[in-house]
C-alpha cells in the first residue's frame, strides 16, 4: 500500500484521522526512502507540508519579485531581438511565479494569502533580487550567473519528494536554461563588441558574482534547517555543494568569455579536482534577507503598489462572474 | 536529467565549441521561406509606407505594453498583456525588415526602431497615449486589435508576398488580442460601479482618435461594429466624439511620442557603434 491509498478518504473509505498515526508516518517514510513522489491528497507530517510551502512560497515570491530587476531594461534594450528575448523571458518567470503559487495551492496554501505575506514583508524571496541593474550587461550577467546559480539549485528540484512541486520545476528548468544561455550569448556578443561594452560586462561581473555565491544560501553549519530538508528529500545537496557545483562550471565560462571573476583565491585545485574559492560576505547576506539590501524596499514596494492598484480589477473580475452565474441561474429557472 | 554537471547534461548533443552553452539562441529569419522579391506590380514606395506605419504602430504599441511588466493587476495579466505585446513587437520587426528590402535603402530592422525620430514615425496616435489605469489600456487595445485585424484580414490577399504572409501570422494573433481585450471590456463593463465608471472614461479618451484610425484605412464600419457589441453586454454605448484634427500617419503626433522614443532609443543611441 503506498502512503497515498492509505493518506486518501475517497480511496479506501476511512478519514486518515481514523488511521493509526504511526503507519501513516512509516508509509510516508517508506515512500520517501524509496524516492517515490509524495502527491497532494497523501498524508504528510505538518513540518513537511509548512516546509514546503515556506519554499514552494518563497520560491514563487522570487520569481516574481525577479522580474522587476530585469523588467526595467525591456522598454531600453538597445535592439528589437534583445527586446523580444528580454520581454519574453520576463514573462516566463511570472509563468513561473504561476506554476508555484498553484503548487502551494495544492498544499492547502491560499494565493491571495501568500501575495499578502509578500507584500506585508512576512514571507521572504531570494535575496539576489535586491540588487539594482544600472546597465544593460545586467541583463547578460544576470541570465549568465544568476539563471546559472537558480539552475543549479534547481535541476536536483526536479527530483523532489513532492510531486507538484517536481513536476513544476521540470519546465521551469528548461526554461530557466534557455534564459541563461542566452544570457550568455548576450555576453559573447558585447565582449566582441566595442570597449566600452566590454567594460559593462566586466563592471557587472563584479557585482554579481559574490551575490550569486549567495544564492546557495550560508553556509552547511549555519543553515539549521538543511538537514531535516534533505532527510524528507525536499531537498537533495548542501547548500556548499551546490556552491562548488557553481564555481566549477562558471569559470571556464567566465575564461572563454574572458571576464575575470572578482576573488583573487580563485584558483583550480588539482588535489581535489575542483577550484578553491574565497568566503563570500556573510554578513551582506544576513544583512539583504534582513531587508537592508540596496533594492528591498523598491521591490516590495512596487508589488505592493501593482497588488493594490490593480484591486478594483479584481472586484470587478469577481462581481462580473458572479453576476454572470445569477443571470444564469435565472435563464435556468425561466 | 544528470544534475552532478547541470550546464554538460543541458548542453548534451550541443557539439564541443565554445558555442554550446548558448546554443538554441540564434533565431531563424523571419521571412524564411517566403520569396522577397517584390513583384514588378506592386508600387515600392506605397508598399514601404505602408510597412513602416504598420511597423509603428506594432512597435509603439508594444512598447506601451511592455511598461505594464511588473505593473499589472494581476499575474494572468502579467502574462497575457506581454503576450500580446510580443506578438506585435514580432510584427513590427517583419514590418520594417520588409521596409527595408523595398524602400531602397536596405536598412535593417533597428535602423528603422532606433535611429528614426519622432516626426519621422507614422504611427496612429492611439497608440502612444500614456497607458492610464487598465481600462484605459483595454478600451485601446480593443480599438487598436479590431481595427488592425480588419485591415489585416485585407492584407492577406497583398500583392506582395511578404506582406501577405506577414498579415496571415497577424489575423490569428490580433483575433486573440480582440478576445482579450473584449472579454476585458465586458468585464469592466459589467463589473463594479468603479469599473463601469473607469471602463467608461476609458471608452471616452480612445473616442476621439477612432477618426483617425477609419482615415487611415477603409475599415471603420467593422470596428465600429465590434465596438457596438461589446458595447451592448459591456452596457457602454460608444460616445459621440468629435475627430481631432491632424494624423499621426503624416507625422502628427501627441507630445507622448518624443519621450517614449527617448526611453527605448536610449541605450542604442549611446552606443551607435555596439553590436548587441
Amino acid at each position: 500500500m503506498t502512503a497515498r491509498q492509505a493518506g486518501s478518504s475517497a480511496e479506501d473509505g476511512a478519514p486518515p484521522g481514523r488511521r493509526a498515526h504511526g503507519d501513516l508516518q512509516e508509509l510516508f517514510d517508506e515512500t520517501i526512502a524509496r524516492d517515490q513522489r509524495i502527491e497532494p491528497r497523501d498524508w504528510m507530517p505538518d513540518g513537511y507540508r509548512k516546509t514546503l510551502i515556506r519554499q514552494v512560497a518563497q520560491h514563487a515570491h522570487s520569481e516574481i519579485i525577479g522580474m522587476q530587476p530585469e523588467g526595467e531594461w525591456i522598454t531600453r534594450a538597445p535592439s528589437l531581438r534583445r527586446k523580444a528575448i528580454l520581454f519574453a523571458k520576463v514573462q516566463d518567470e511570472a509563468g513561473h511565479g504561476l506554476y508555484l503559487y498553484s503548487a502551494a495551492e495544492t498544499l492547502g496554501a491560499d494565493r491571495a494569502d501568500l501575495t499578502q505575506r509578500l507584500i506585508e514583508g512576512r514571507q521572504k524571496y531570494s535575496s539576489i533580487f535586491n540588487y539594482p541593474t544600472p546597465t544593460f550587461a545586467d541583463v547578460g550577467v544576470i541570465g549568465w550567473l544568476v539563471d546559472g546559480a537558480a539552475i543549479c539549485n534547481q535541476v536536483p528540484l526536479c527530483r523532489s519528494s513532492y510531486g507538484p512541486y517536481a513536476r513544476a520545476m521540470v519546465r521551469i528548468c528548461k526554461e530557466e536554461s534557455f534564459h541563461q544561455r542566452q544570457g550568455y550569448e548576450l555576453l559573447m556578443t558585447m565582449m566582441r563588441g566595442t570597449g566600452a561594452q566590454r567594460e559593462m560586462v566586466q563592471d557587472a561581473v563584479n557585482r554579481w558574482w559574490w551575490p550569486s555565491l549567495m544564492m546557495f544560501g550560508p553556509p552547511d553549519e549555519d543553515s539549521p534547517n538543511s538537514a531535516r530538508s534533505m532527510a524528507w528529500k525536499i531537498k537533495r545537496h548542501s547548500n556548499d555543494e551546490l556552491r562548488q557545483r557553481f564555481v566549477d562550471m562558471t569559470v571556464p565560462q567566465a575564461e572563454k568569455l574572458g571576464v575575470t571573476l572578482p576573488d583573487p583565491e580563485l584558483r583550480w585545485n588539482e588535489e581535489r579536482g575542483r577550484y578553491d574559492f574565497g568566503t563570500p560576505d556573510w554578513a551582506e547576506l544576513k544583512r539583504v534577507i534582513s531587508g537592508d539590501g540596496p533594492c528591498n524596499a523598491e521591490r516590495v514596494a512596487r508589488r505592493r503598489a501593482a497588488h493594490e492598484e490593480g484591486a478594483w480589477v479584481r472586484e470587478a473580475a469577481a462581481a462580473h462572474a458572479a453576476k454572470r452565474a445569477a443571470r444564469q441561474r435565472k435563464g435556468v429557472a425561466a | 536529467m544528470s544534475d552532478d554537471h547541470v550546464y554538460l547534461s543541458l548542453a548534451e548533443g550541443h557539439g564541443d565549441g565554445d558555442a554550446r552553452w548558448a546554443f538554441g539562441t540564434g533565431f531563424e529569419d523571419p521571412l524564411h521561406g517566403v520569396s522577397t522579391a517584390v513583384p514588378e506590380d506592386v508600387d515600392r514606395a506605397e508598399l514601404a509606407a505602408l510597412c513602416l506605419a504598420l511597423g509603428d504602430d506594432a512597435l509603439v504599441t508594444a512598447q506601451r505594453l511592455a511598461e505594464w511588466t511588473t505593473r499589472a493587476p494581476e499575474l494572468e495579466e502579467e502574462v497575457a498583456l506581454a503576450n500580446i505585446g510580443l506578438d506585435l513587437l514580432g510584427q513590427a520587426r517583419l514590418l520594417y525588415a520588409r521596409c527595408g528590402q523595398v524602400d531602397g535603402t536596405g536598412r535593417g530592422e533597428d535602423a528603422y526602431a532606433y535611429f528614426r525620430d519622432a516626426d519621422d514615425f507614422r504611427n496612429v496616435r492611439l497608440a502612444e497615449l500614456p497607458n492610464g489605469d487598465f481600462a484605459f489600456t483595454i478600451a485601446r487595445q480593443l480599438v487598436f486589435a479590431s481595427w488592425r485585424l480588419a485591415h489585416f484580414q485585407r492584407l492577406t490577399a497583398s500583392a506582395d508576398p511578404v506582406l501577405a504572409a506577414v498579415a496571415a501570422k497577424g489575423v490569428k494573433e490580433l483575433t486573440y488580442h480582440r478576445q482579450y481585450a473584449a472579454e476585458w471590456f465586458v468585464r469592466l463593463g459589467d463589473g463594479t460601479e468603479e469599473s463601469h465608471r473607469r471602463m467608461r472614461a476609458g471608452l471616452d479618451q480612445v473616442a476621439p482618435y477612432l477618426g483617425e484610425l477609419y482615415a487611415a484605412h477603409e475599415t471603420g464600419t467593422e470596428v465600429l461594429a465590434v465596438l457596438r457589441q461589446a458595447g451592448e453586454a459591456a452596457g457602454l454605448p460608444l460616445p459621440d466624439a468629435p475627430p481631432l484634427p491632424g494624423s499621426g500617419r503624416r507625422g502628427d503626433h501627441t507630445e507622448h511620442l518624443a519621450p517614449l522614443l527617448a526611453e527605448l532609443q536610449s541605450v542604442a543611441r549611446a552606443h551607435p557603434e555596439a553590436a548587441w
